[in-house]
Formats: structure tokens, sequence, C-alpha cells
């Protein structure tokens, strides 16, 4: 019927990136072919409609996070786009693995630094950036945990570069967000994308809430039948509202704020129709300052007193424990690869963004040498304050940020600026290449689970790195292929 | 893995509220849609006007500096979103506690309810003109009542369910009193004899087709009906869905499964005021009742709703831990 649309892929130029749909890549079975077929079977006015109505759809069903400004509290959707992400079965043989890997060293990391000390003994890392650092927890020495995991959740954020190489660009071992929209966005993609999907086999996603439960369930304090498990939220004001009754409902436990819960001698009870109801583990959603007034900040309301009390007795678990904080933290992040090695022996399966320690005399001297392609960046801050970007910087901001390193280098790293690759993505003007990045999702028990694929977020601004939410960034289903070679015989 | 049904006390005052602000919009469209066929041309400032009072909203009226004409009644009611007791602001204190209850309600339930607060609050002016209004009355109630259905389809039948039908419930008998009193702060026709009978039998009869009762009442009704047979029916009958009577029976059953399915201590204050409702409603013959005064009458059962549903509060959800703090004061806010 409309053999006479023009392909939309025709006008695609990715440019010098690695393309997450158009560059050739061993073992992907001919799926993004196909897919780019069926896309321009579709057509761009019909692909535009659909996608439309699925936008609709995630507003209809409050699939939303709230962005708080001065006057009032908006609901916005995280702006989806229907053109999905691909990876390939052996492509995330390497991702589980490299993620898997990097979550074992993070908890290793963190028992040590909480226990014997045995990394900075050995003088692999810096004292004061371990024991100065704020997220450090003095509350956690010589504090078991079962399993030794810290980081029950993980989230891991990877780029990839010009040849495809995968990097990671920062470990998220607090509590990291984002999970729900990857399982939301399969449904919506099911729903209203069936034929693009039709006869590939996908790897499931729709497991992550069973799979959480069953970590939650198995680090509940020892001895315990039936543990009770429930996740602690700030409430319906928070942002990830949205997201912690997805997890909440996947796992089907109760979604509790912190009046909800009190602690009565070093155990944690919540408050039911019924009375009160033991709890065994917490799945918190809250930062580590919020989650007892007694011990943290004194003036929060959002986290239940006693709490702290009653975890240090082993009547209740935690996750993410506290004091993880101080894994994901940029300085430590540079250090990672020397991390793995120390307490796994192996070499890193994802390689680090080159970063350069400006506390070493080496990594002064390079960044000082190559200041105007460097991004050099303080290592406390978070959300991109104090970063300057060499190659858009002006000669007066790199004599600002060359002062700034000379009086306090070890505030600082550097880092080459990494080219995203990028994925074609439906805007105003068409399929356009879009930079991306990933986050895979770590879930850790007993063992570690990787949720196949992960959150790819996609800076929707023509040239943009930031894939921010916040800032205008949106979000593609990822879907990883169950074969290595699929679709032998599927037509376009 | 403990899979026991309990149901967080908090939950429970939510599904209980949520249920009351959904049926108040219902009830409050019902309200409009009878206030707009008793307007007579000269008249309607005065019409409009009893809408206030049978809510009770002098004051917040007042307070805005407005001028008690038709139009401001109206957009008081429908458009106000700072007014609480609106329809906008109704709606949102509704989608608030679906919103907190998501992890419970179905995904249809909680759909539904966003689309209808977005329709909602963004009424327009023009809609509140002539016959438009009767038409977006007609939304509203059935905007509600789509959501009573898929609730009926699809809620869990918990504890929760429980707490939601005694809100329902409570503040549907509320509403029916108030639309009962209606009547009283209405001008009362004037004339003599079959006009005057005729008159008032015709306010009757649009009190009645508010509730959504006509019909049924028609079936009931001895052939030469007089207005003591409306507020019989509306206040006693016992089949017609929005009797304040029938609420009340209803009310004591869903207390009776707390108790009797959920193991509920704590219901025993509360059947005592059922109890003393049901006294009220059916204890003497409504002639009598009207003729020491229906108005006060509706007063009294109205107060007493209001310490059923404190019983039920006290009981369920506000003793349930020590209010330290004023970060805790939702409930007592609800109203």
């Amino acid at each position: 019927m409309q053999q006479n649309v023009a392909d939309p892929f025709s006008s695609y130029r990715p440019g010098p990136y690695f393309c997450e749909l158009t560059t050739d890549r061993p073992g992907d079975g001919g799926v993004p072919a196909a897919v780019r077929a069926r896309i321009g079977a579709i057509g761009l006015p019909a692909l535009r409609a659909r996608a439309a109505a699925a936008e609709h759809d995630l507003i209809n069903l409050g699939i939303t996070f709230t962005v708080y400004t001065e006057a009032n509290a908006i609901d916005r959707i995280l702006p989806f786009d229907c053109i999905p992400r691909i990876l390939t079965a052996a492509e995330w043989r390497v991702l589980e693995a490299g993620v898997k890997q990097r979550v074992a060293a993070l908890n290793a990391f963190l028992h040590d630094i909480y226990h014997g000390r045995r990394i900075v003994k050995e003088g692999v890392i810096p004292a004061e950036l371990v024991f100065g650092n704020p997220n450090y927890r003095p509350e956690m020495e010589d504090f078991p945990v079962r399993f030794g995991t810290y980081v029950h959740i993980c989230g891991t954020d990877i780029v990839r570069d010009r040849e495809g190489r995968f990097l990671v660009l920062e470990d998220n071992a607090r509590t990291p967000s984002g999970v729900s929209y990857v399982v939301e966005n399969r449904h919506l993609m099911s729903r209203t994308f069936p034929d693009l999907m039709a006869g590939t086999r996908l790897r499931p996603v729709d497991d992550y809430g069973l799979r959480l439960l069953e970590a939650m369930v198995e680090i509940a304090p020892a001895g315990v039948d039936e543990p009770r498990v429930v996740l602690l939220s700030p409430g319906i004001y928070n942002s990830a509202y949205f997201e912690h009754v997805f997890l909440a409902r996947e796992m089907g436990v109760p979604l509790v704020e912190g009046a909800d819960l009190f602690v009565e001698h070093d155990k944690v009870w919540m408050s039911t129709t019924g009375g009160r109801r033991p709890v065994h583990t917490i799945y918190r959603r809250l930062g580590d300052d919020f989650l007892d007034p007694t011990v943290f900040r004194p003036e929060s309301l959002l986290g239940v007193p006693g709490l702290i009390g009653a975890w240090r007795r082993g009547n209740v678990a935690l996750a993410n424990a506290v004091g993880t904080g101080v894994a994901d933290d940029k300085a430590v992040y540079a250090y990672m690869p020397r991390i793995i090695r120390f307490y796994l022996d192996e070499d890193p399966i994802l390689a680090n963004v080159e970063t350069h320690i400006c506390r070493e005399k080496e990594g002064l001297a390079y960044t000082l040498d190559r200041l105007a392609e460097l991004v050099v960046k303080p290592v406390g801050e978070s959300g991109g304050y104090g970063i300057t970007i060499g190659p858009r910087a002006s000669r007066a901001e790199l004599e600002h940020a060359r002062a700034a390193l000379l009086a306090d280098p070890s505030n600082w790293i550097s880092q080459p600026v990494v080219s995203l690759s990028v994925a074609p993505t439906l805007t105003d003007d068409g399929i356009r290449p879009r930079h991306l990045d990933l986050r895979p999702y770590a879930v850790t028990g007993r063992n570690t689970w990787v949720l196949p694929g992960g959150l790819s977020r996609v800076a929707l601004k023509e040239g943009s790195l930031v894939v921010n939410s916040s800032q205008g960034g949106g979000s593609k289903d990822t879907w990883v292929l169950a074969d290595d070679a699929p679709m032998a015989e599927v037509q376009p | 893995m403990s899979r026991e049904l309990s149901l967080l006390a908090r939950y429970a005052e939510n599904m209980f509220w949520m249920a009351r602000y959904v049926e108040r919009v219902e009830n409050m469209a019902r309200l409009v849609d009878v206030t707009q066929t008793f307007e007579s041309p000269g008249r309607e400032a005065v019409s409009w006007f009893a809408l206030i009072r049978i809510n009770a909203d002098e004051e917040g009226f007042a307070k805005r500096g407005l001028a008690p004409t038709a139009e401001a009644v109206k957009r008081f009611y429908l458009l106000d979103g700072d007014n609480p007791t609106s329809v906008p602001a109704s709606l949102e204190a509704a989608r608030t506690n679906a919103r907190t209850l998501r992890p419970l309600i179905s995904t249809e339930m909680w759909s539904q309810i966003n689309v209808f607060h977005r329709a909602m609050t963004a009424i327009d002016e023009r809609e509140l003109q002539g016959d438009r209004l009767s038409r977006l009355c007609a939304r509203i109630k059935e905007g509600v009542q789509t959501h009573t259905g898929i609730t009926e389809g699809t809620l869990f039948r918990d504890q929760g369910w429980l707490f939601y039908q005694l809100g329902r419930l409570i503040e549907r008998a509320d509403q029916t009193t108030r639309l009962l009193d209606i009547r009283y702060h209405l001008l009362v026709p004037t004339g003599s004899g079959e006009e005057l009978r005729v008159a008032e039998l015709t306010q009757w009869g649009g009190v009645l087709r508010a509730a959504a009762g006509y019909h049924a009442f028609r079936r009931v009704a001895p052939p030469g009906f007089t207005p003591s047979d409306v507020v019989r029916f509306l206040l006693a009958d016992t089949h017609f869905p929005r009797s304040v009577a029938l609420c009340v029976e209803q009310i004591e059953w869903f207390l009776g499964r707390l108790r009797s399915r959920w193991g509920l201590r704590g219901t025993v204050a509360a059947l005592e005021r059922v109890e003393e409702l049901r006294a009220g409603l059916l204890g003497r013959p409504v002639e009598t009742i009207i003729a020491d005064g229906l108005h006060f009458f509706l007063d009294g059962v109205q107060r007493d709703l209001i310490l059923l549903a404190g019983e039920i509060g006290t009981a369920f959800f506000r003793d349930w831990r020590p209010l330290a703090d004023t970060a805790q004061t939702q409930g007592q806010t609800q109203g």
C-alpha cells in the first residue's frame, strides 16, 4: 500500500561515530538490517503516529517522573524513542561478565575498607581518598553483611567509543534508578511495535522483580523463616516515585514510608491495620543521610529512628548497605582497574574511560600538557559542576583550570573526550543519529545476576552528550539477542 | 517467603479517602445538576447559593470575596481547584491518594483516575453555560461511574477493598442527606391547593432524579404519594443504593467483614455508631422526623457519620504510631 514511501534511513548519516543500528557487527544475524527494513516499511508518518500514541500511553499510565520547579511539580514522561537499540548475544556476554566483575570488585573493596584495609596498607589507593571521603561511614567498620554483599543493586554507566569498544563511565552503587523504564519500555514496545520484534528472540526483562525479591530474601537476617521484605520510599513527592511503585509491585511487597516503620528493642516493625508486623529486609530508596535521624541527619523526617541500631544488631538487612557511596566516587573510579586487579587478580573486562589521576605526578604532567584536549573533573563534585571540557573551553577557562589543578592536584582527574556511539532516533527532521549510553543493572544477593540489556538513555538534542532525563534525555528499548545466529529465516 | 495479606494502616486510610473523594465528585455533579433544574428565572442567585449552604461553604465562599451569583457558585464548585470542596480539588485529592495506593490498585484504576483528573482540571468555562452544564455533570458522573466499575471489576478484594467500601458508603450517605437538605434551603413554592402540591412534587421529582431514584421511587411509592414518601425513600428505603439506611446497612456488613474475615478487632466502637444511626433512621416514622424538622435531623445524621468515620480512623488509621511530629498529619488534613 505504501510502497512508494521513501526509505527513512536513506538520509541517515551517523558520521564518524559507532552506530548501534547501522555499523556492521559480527553475530547480529541480520536483525538490525531487518529492523531497518521494517521501519522503512512502516514509513515515517505511521512511525510518528505510533510513537505519539506510545507516549500518550505513558502519560495515561502515569509512568512519569516529577520535575520540581520553584512554582510547581510537573509530571514528565521519560521520552521514549521507538527505534530499539540492539546488542548481540556476544556483546552481551562481554557486558554481563564485565558488570559482574565490577560488582565483585566493588563489594570486595567495600568489605576491605571497612575491615582490614589491606588495599590502603599496600598503597594501592591513598588513605585520604577512602577515609576522607564524605561517603565513608565509620558506622560500617567491622560490621558483617551477608555474603559480603554491600552493593545489592548496581547500575553501571557504560558508553561506546568510535571503535565500538565498551567503556565504563561511572558506577552507581548507592540507589541507582531507571530500571523500571527498562521493563516498561519493553511492554510499550511490544504493545505499540509488535511488528518490529516479530520473529526475533530476545532475552526477556520482566523477571527483574522476581530476581530482586530473591536477593532481598537471601540477604535477610539468618534464621528468619519467612523474611518480610519492604521497599522504603521517600513518598509520592519523590521524583522516582513511579519506580518505587513499580518495584514494590513487581516484588509484591509493601511500599512503605519511614512513618510506616518503627523500631522497638532493636527490631523493625511496620504498622498495619491488624497491628505491628516484623520487617526483615528493607530495599531502601533513601540516601544514607536520611535513613535514621538518630544517627545521620537529625532533621530528616523520611527515615526511621533507631533503624541503624536495629541493623547493627543484625535484625534487619538494608539494600544497599550503608556506606557504599565511597565506592562509586569519581576519585575511586579512577582506581577501579587497579582495584579489580588487586582483589580478583584479573584484568578488567570492561575498561574505564582512560583516566589520569592528577594527584599522581605523571597524571598531572599529562593533564597539564594536553589541557585543551581533555575533560578535567573535580573528584568531590557531582552533577557536572566544575568540569572543564578542553576542546570547548576558552583560553581564559583553560588558564583558570590550570591554576586550579596546580593549586590542588589531588582534587582533579582528567579524561579524553569520548565520542559516544549514536543510534538512529526519530526526530522532527526524520531519523537522525543521537548519542546514547547504557546502564545495565546488577542484582546481588548470594550471587550476581545482570538484567539483560539495561537502560539506554539517549540525548535527544543534536550533538548533545548529556543523556540525563532532567536535561532532555530520552530512552530506548534495549534488545539483547538471545541467539548467536538469530533470524536465519525471518523476513524483513 | 511471607505472603500474609496484611495492610499498612496508611494504605487503609488512603483507600478510605480515595473512595470518599471520588464519591464526593459524583454527588457534587448531582447537586449541581439538580440546582440547575431548580433555577427559577430571576431567582438564579438564590437557587445557586443554596448549594453553598448545603455544603456549609459560606465561609470559604465569602473569603474569596465573591458575589453570590450563579456564575460564581458554578465556578466555585467546578473550576476552582483552590476550593477544597470543588470537583477539581476532590479529584486532585482522590488522585493523590490513588498515587500513594499505586502498589495496590490496578493499573486500569490508576490510569482512569489519572486521565479523569486531567480532564476535570481542564474544564472549560463555557461548559458551565446553559444546557452544556447538564452535559458536563453527566460527564463527571460517568467518570466516577467508570471508576466505580473498574474498581468493582479489578480491585483486589482484601482489607483494602473493605476500607474503600466504607469510605464510599459513608460519603454517599452523607451526600444523600445533603441532597435531601436542598429542599430545605430552596424556595418553597408558593400558591395553594393542587397547584402547590404539584409544584412541590415537581421539586421532589427533581431531587429524586438527581439521586437517580426517580423510577425506582415510582415503583415503590403509593399512588397518591406525598413529599414524605420521597423523604422516606431517600432516607429509609432498604433497596435503593443511595438511601441512607441502605448505606448504613452495608457499612455494618463491611465492618463485620473486617472482623470476621480479617480478624481486626477495634470495630466495636464503629459498630455502636452504626447502631445509633440505624435507630435514628428507622426508629420513628418519617412524618415525625419531618414534623420535628428535617433539616435538623439531617444535620444530626451528618454528625453521626463524622463520628463513625472518626471511630474507624481511630481504630485503624490514626493510633498506629505516636504522632511525634507534624510530618504525618495527612490523615488529619483529609476531610
